[in-house]
């Protein structure tokens, strides 16, 4: 087997009140699409921040095989400020990082490209919007175009489907799992029932990981590994029924 | 009529016009940055702790600009730092500055002997008392400024808006909050002369509401605010003139006047159509 190109070894990690992560280890590998479930405050998006080196962990190591992995990331809504003046195509630009130098006029290959991913996620037309003027689910697109605009290795989402309609929640599978033949992928998802049919493996955060290397879940395997989470599933999309449930959240 | 040309070519009312051009340009431009960051608390915290560094400055005898200078950097690094690393409540961090500032400025002016001079110009801005030192510095920091906005503009924008996935994709997110903190500071700084420490932040906030009713992106908010601060303040300068009131107050009256008229224009389009 290959090398992982992500290492996290014995991770301990947290805030200043709180050890919210216990010895965890998780390797990633280069054509990964590994789905992360786990209750509220199970530190999934700690987790994901510790992967994406926001936060230093207290003990443990953090290892890229390559330090300059390029890494997109779809942060979980919250912190953004939706009154901010900022518009789509330069939300989206700004996924490009420091790969460009400033004050170069923007080449047109990459104008083309952000118009292309809009046009991908439904969003031809609304380069000028200001971001405040969007809908949750458009603007979770935007993000998602941001992510993935610099062509990462490792793609991180944080609750991706946040506000998307089941429409472009399909789309958005469809999208990834394409994705997935060009980079890794880890995705936080409460929709296990969902996401099963589309991630190759399962890791369920509670203050530890339990790595499962398969895509099949149930619930027994489920409260063996202390993951509070129940199989809920809805809508079109093919899925694994195991539970009906309507008010997760 | 004649009056008013004639105004125009007294020496002191040309560099009190330059110098309201020119702040006008730096107050646009950097009170947009501030506003759409939401830190017009933080501001009101540098101008207040800068008064700190002029009683300071006039009690040991220095250049009260320069003490005004190195607080509020000081005091704009602090709440940085403070709520960086410290993980102070920013207001909290920004309140503690602000007062602590204003209480040694008092103490250095009632330990300095004598009369103390241009207090007032410094607390409600002095515009005709601009002396062409001062111009050259004004027009030095708005080249350094301008330059500023066209290199760094898009790597500062992804930083205030996101900074979390700013670096994520690589910006040196630390170094550049550092910067547009001391690049504020010097900038408010510097605009204390014209408006003083009380006022300043008029100019800082009201064009960039005035621009915010037209205009959502950053970039266009900059340039209108500009335009309406330059408006604005060359309007007021003069009005104070006339009226022989204070330019500051005049100025912010101005500004606040074209807020409202814009504003109820908008309003009667926005109904008609
Ligand atoms: N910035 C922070 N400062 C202090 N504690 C935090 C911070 N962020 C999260 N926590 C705490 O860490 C724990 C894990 O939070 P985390 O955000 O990782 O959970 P999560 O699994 O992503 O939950 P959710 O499903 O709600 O997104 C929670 O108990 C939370 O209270
Ligand atoms: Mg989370």
């Amino acid at each position: 087997m290959s090398q992982a190109i992500l290492k996290l070894e014995n991770i301990e990690a947290g805030y200043e009140r709180q050890r919210v992560l216990h010895n965890v280890n998780l390797d990633v590998f280069a054509n990964d699409f590994i789905g992360v479930i786990g209750p509220n405050g199970g530190g999934k998006t700690t987790l994901l921040k510790v992967m994406l080196g926001l936060l230093s962990p207290f003990s443990g190591k953090v290892t890229f095989l390559d330090p300059k992995t390029v890494i997109g990331y779809l942060p979980q809504v919250n912190s953004i400020d939706k009154q901010f003046p900022i518009n789509v195509l330069d939300v989206i630009l700004s996924g490009l990082g420091k790969r460009r130098k400033w004050w170069h006029p923007l080449p047109t290959s990459i104008l083309k490209k952000a118009y292309a991913l809009m046009e991908l996620s439904g969003l031809s037309g609304m380069h000028n919007k200001a971001i405040g003027e969007l809908s949750g689910g458009q603007m979770q697109r935007v993000f998602l175009c941001r992510a993935i605009i610099n062509d990462p290795q490792l793609l991180i989402l944080d609750e991706p489907n946040t506000f998307v309609d089941k429409n472009f929640e399909e789309d958005l599978y469809q999208i990834l799992s394409e994705l997935n033949e060009r980079m890794a992928i880890v995705l936080v998802s409460h929709d296990i029932g969902t996401i099963s049919s589309f991630v190759k493996t399962i890791a369920c955060v509670n203050g530890n990981l339990h790595y499962h290397p398969a895509n099949k879940i149930t619930n027994e395997m489920l409260k063996s590994y202390n993951c509070p989470v129940e199989i809920i599933s809805h809508g079109t999309i093919p899925h694994r029924v195991l539970k009906n449930h309507n008010n997760h959240d | 009529m004649t009056d008013f040309i004639d105004l125009f070519h007294y020496s002191f009312f040309q560099n009190a016009l330059m110098a309201a051009l020119l702040t006008s340009l730096i107050a646009g431009i950097v009170g947009a940055y501030i506003v759409a960051r939401r830190s017009v608390f933080i501001s009101g915290g540098i101008t207040h702790a800068s008064f700190g560094g002029i009683g300071l400055a006039y009690y040991l005898g220095w250049p009260p600009f320069l003490g005004a200078a190195a607080f509020a950097i000081l005091s704009a690094l602090g709440i940085e730092w403070g709520t960086q690393r410290m993980k102070i409540r920013e207001d909290s961090s920004i309140a503690i500055l602000w007062s602590l500032g204003m209480a040694i400025g008092i103490i250095a002016v009632f330990m300095t002997p004598g009369y103390t001079p241009n207090l007032m110009g410094f607390l409600f801005g002095d515009i005709l008392t601009v002396n062409p030192a001062d111009l050259i510095i004004l027009a030095i920091w708005s080249l350094i400024l301008l330059a500023g906005v066209i290199v760094f503009y898009r790597p500062v924008l992804y930083t205030a808006f996101d900074s979390e996935f700013a670096q994520v994709s690589g910006l040196p997110v630390k170094f550049i909050r550092y910067m547009t903190a001391i690049t504020v500071a010097i900038s408010i700084v510097l605009a204390i002369k014209v408006m003083g420490i009380i006022l300043v932040l008029s100019l800082f906030t009201i064009p960039q509401a005035t621009a915010n009713l037209f205009y959502k992106d950053l970039r266009d908010i900059m340039w209108l605010s500009v335009l309406v601060a330059v408006g604005g303040s060359i309007l007021g300068l003069v009005t104070a003139y006339f009226l022989d009131i204070p330019s500051g107050a005049s100025i912010i009256f101005t500004l606040t006047l074209i807020y409202a008229i814009t504003k109820c224009i908008k309003t009667i389009l926005l109904f008609k159509s």
